[in-house]
């Protein structure tokens, strides 16, 4: 049962399609990846997901309803969340009140104080995040920064977790980490549609990948099917040629 | 029917300036993200040093050709200086963005009050070039006719090389992606410090254009750097022939207002334009973002 | 001892307990204070502006140069209700009138990108000065007004008692739900939007709010300014003096601008009579100093200055330990 499908989604930028006519579907429990080669739509992809930019043509809908029109704190609270490709953290405040945020506005109806707490507290705690709660973000290293950005987006509540390259910029370890992280995430009942350039990431924890070329959707199956596939080789092949000579 | 055609033609020509004005600071805005609010005190600077020149005897046609390269100096060194600092001290773009605002709020009041120690508070007269030009039924000056033609010839030259060159290539490489550009192998530093500098120049020169033209005084700078903003706003950010329709579009309705209603409500009334044109289409008429 | 370990230790206590002492002073200033009660009316005004500045400014970033506008709609108030309502009532209406303006205000710009809310913000001092003079000089033909005059010290008392409000209202909003979302729309409006927070709203209604209180300070100051116009009421040295108030104080707190606001609301009430040049061009550096080398104003020093503080009383205490411990 998809629970985020999208059907002849499309994104100009003046004359240029960042994304054209892809349609796509997540189903409920999955973990879906999205790849592809830098500038191929991905990030916008998730852009028009979350409404932080406009369609400008096609029908996104989550749950059965539609999208499009909808504000970036209306998506929110019907329980799509998202991490960033740069780490959008609230810089200056401690770790708690960055969760403290998605907790308090990220679920429609009233939340008392106690409440939000709580959730934030139970969502620093699942990231294992908990010892630096009263640390100001921006003097956490990248990864914690990421797990910061990570937990806060649980704390909304989410069906639906949009996860933007967060393997980037980590090391193996932290990787390795991470992927436990997200099947961890998934095991909660959240399904996950993930960006990545990390490979092992990618064919590790995805069930079912898609793969985005100059905006267009140019592949979609397993990792298994993925991997074989001539036209994804050759993306990414050709790429390494190209960056060769 | 006849006084509105006069006053559309004089609006028309007081808008070439308004484009000119809008031009210098689109540029410092869109490249080096300051929102300049200093930038009506350059046109004063400009505007007062005419004056002090042409006590000297220098003819203020020519005054630009030594208050240009000054006004470029001036906003080079400003920008190498306190908005190089700030954006490195800066925690985010955002942060740099609010400090440079207030900076330039303070800068405002320097350069205002040092002026005032120059050329105190009162109006210098300045006119120049007030020959009428005759033309059926319309009461031109000969200032004015010059200032558009100085204004429009620099909005071309400005826009060719903007959009021509390898420097303006580079410019407007930084302004859509600093980072990028960079790594490109382009100076950043140099061209913000170019561009900031190139505006103020405009800013000057269109000071001395505007010191022709009616009386000036130190504390004109204020309501110019107002009418920039409206423009640049008006006109989009990054675009010269935005900037400038916007300038002509604004200057027509100035002389309008000023000469069918009341010279009193012009700011209001570029209010006005102002706030439907932010509803409708706030990245202005021709600009990107 | 110890009470005053405590008390540079604990940064709370020391600000609360300079309060109510600066509270204290202000209240009982009449008796000895005489005619000095017009500089510290003054001081309070700069002091409530630079506050309800920051409240909205300091934590959302969106900077504001319109605190002007509102204050001068509250002079306003006062000039066009004065003779039909009692003078307390017309404070209240000046603050509701600014609420009601900024809202209007807020939600024409601030649905738009920062630069465009600040350009818009600056020229709107200028716009509403200049229609209401038009409207003034034309339609009205007057030529400024002439207040009633207030008991003085009745104005410090309401001066003073407004200024109490409005910390603690800005102090109770900075706690709460709303000021949770201002400061992470400060630290990245993108991420809060997408976290729930309806950004637009939430800076449109922070805007009003701190609104109001400008517009209640221009309420109370009208009086004692005997005569007013359009160019005295909406003057941008409303806007700039608060503003750099809370910038030398430490836009980010609530104290910073609290005290930012009375230093420089004493220096332009004593000395700008005499000095303006100077006193203009040296607020004009000194704005452009702070940003430069302090951004988090007076405030950013504080903790600085604590740690060093309290090292230095911990060793003279360490000292006089130590020669107990060598007498016995």
């Amino acid at each position: 049962m998809p629970i985020l499908e999208g059907q002849g989604v499309t994104k100009f930028f003046g004359g240029l399609a960042a994304v054209s006519n892809v349609d796509f579907h997540v189903d409920q429990g999955e973990i879906v990846g999205l790849i592809g080669p830098n500038g191929a739509g991905k990030t916008t992809l998730f852009n028009l997901i979350s409404a932080a930019l406009p369609i400008s043509s096609g029908e996104i809908r989550f749950k059965g309803q539609k999208l499009n029109g909808l504000k970036p704190h209306q998506i929110c609270k019907m329980g799509i969340a998202r991490t960033f490709q740069e780490t959008k953290v609230f810089a200056n405040m401690p770790v708690f009140h960055n969760v403290l945020v998605g907790a308090f506005f990220g679920s429609t109806g009233h939340v008392t104080q106690a409440k939000a707490a709580g959730e934030a507290a139970q969502a620093l705690e699942f990231v294992e995040l908990s010892a630096m709660s009263m640390t100001p973000v921006k003097d956490l290293t990248l990864v914690n920064q990421k797990r910061t950005e990570v937990a806060r987006a649980l704390a909304t509540k989410p069906e639906l977790l949009l996860l933007d390259e967060l393997m980037a910029g980590l090391n193996a370890t932290e990787i390795s980490e991470a992927m436990e992280l997200v099947k961890k995430i998934r095991d909660t009942g959240i399904t996950i549609f993930m960006v990545e350039h990390v490979m092992k990431a990618i064919m590790g924890i995805c069930e079912r990948i898609m793969a985005l070329h100059h905006g267009e959707k140019i592949a979609e199956g397993t990792p298994q099917e993925i991997a074989n596939n001539k036209k994804v080789i050759e993306i990414y092949l050709g790429e390494e040629t190209h960056a060769g000579s | 029917m006849e006084i509105t055609l006069a006053l559309i033609v004089h609006g028309i020509l007081t808008g070439g300036v308004y484009g000119l004005l809008a031009m210098g600071l689109s540029l410092q805005i869109g490249v080096c993200r300051v929102l300049n609010i200093t930038h009506g005190e350059f046109v004063m600077l400009g505007a007062c040093l005419t004056f002090t020149f042409s006590q000297l005897g220098i003819n203020p046609l020519l005054a630009p050709a030594i208050i240009g390269p000054l006004m470029f100096g001036l906003g080079f060194l400003l920008q190498t200086t306190l908005y190089k600092s700030l954006k490195a001290r800066a925690p985010s773009p955002a942060a740099f963005e609010g400090n440079a605002l207030l900076a330039a709020f303070g800068l405002m009041y320097i350069i205002m009050y040092l002026s005032r120690f120059e050329w105190g508070n009162w109006l210098l007269p300045t006119q120049y070039l007030t020959d009428k030009v005759a033309f059926p039924g319309i009461n031109l000056q000969l200032n004015q006719i010059i200032g558009f033609a100085v204004a429009a010839a620099l909005g071309i030259a400005v826009y060719l090389f903007l959009n021509r060159s390898r420097l303006g290539r580079a410019i407007r490489a930084t302004a859509e992606d600093p980072a990028t550009a960079g790594l490109m192998g382009v100076n950043t530093n140099m061209i913000l410090a170019f561009c900031f500098g190139l505006g103020a120049l405009l800013a000057g020169v269109a000071g001395t254009l505007v010191s022709m033209k009616t009386q000036v005084s130190t504390g004109i700078g204020f309501n110019n750097t107002v009418i920039a903003l409206i423009v640049v706003t008006l006109g989009g950010l990054g675009s010269v022939p935005g900037s400038f329709i916007a300038g002509i579009m604004i200057g027509i309705v100035t002389m309008l207002v000023a000469g069918l209603w009341e010279p009193v409500l012009t700011v209001p009334v570029y209010y006005g334009m102002l706030m439907v044109l932010l509803l409708a289409r706030p990245t202005g008429l021709l600009g990107k973002r | 001892m110890d009470l005053i370990t405590r008390l540079f230790g604990n940064r709370k206590w020391l600000l609360v307990g300079l309060f109510v002492l600066l509270v204290a002073f202000v209240a009982t200033f009449p008796l000895y204070g005489g005619a000095k009660v017009r500089v510290l009316i003054t001081m309070l005004v700069y002091a409530i502006l630079a506050v309800s500045w920051a409240l909205f400014s300091g934590t959302t970033g969106y900077m504001s140069l319109a605190p002007a506008a509102f204050f001068g709609l509250g002079i306003y108030s006062v000039a066009l209700l004065q003779d039909y309502l009692p003078f307390h009532i017309i404070v209240v209406v000046g603050g509701l009138l600014s609420f009601v303006f900024a809202l209007l205000v807020g939600l024409v710009t601030l649905r738009l990108k920062g630069i465009y809310f600040t350009i818009f913000t600056f020229g709107l001092v200028i716009f509403i000065g200049n229609a209401i003079n038009y409207m003034e000089t034309r339609a009205f033909t007057r030529h400024g007004w002439y207040f009633i005059a207030q008991d003085r010290t009745m104005l410090l008392y309401t001066m003073l008692g407004l200024a109490v409000v409005t910390v603690l209202a800005v102090y109770f909003i900075r706690r709460s739900r709303l000021g949770l979302a201002m400061q992470s729309i400060g630290g990245n409006e993108e991420a809060a939007e997408h976290m729930g927070i309806n950004t637009t709203m939430v800076k449109v209604l922070t805007f009003a709010i701190s609104s109001i209180f400008m517009g209640a300070a221009g309420a109370v100051v009208a009086p004692s300014l005997i005569y007013s116009n359009a160019g005295i009421a909406f003057s941008p040295t409303y806007s700039f003096i608060p503003i750099l108030g809370a910038v030398f104080g430490g836009m980010g707190t609530l104290y910073g601008p609290v005290v930012g606001g009375l230093v420089f609301g004493f220096l332009e009430k004593t000395l700008r009579a005499q000095w303006a040049t100077y006193f203009m061009l040296g607020f004009g550096v000194i704005m452009v100093v702070v940003i430069l080398f302090l951004p988090n104003g007076i405030a950013g020093l504080v903790p600085m200055l604590q740690s060093k503080l309290g090292g230095v009383i911990r060793k003279l205490r360490k000292g006089g330990q130590a020669e107990q411990h060598a007498n016995t």
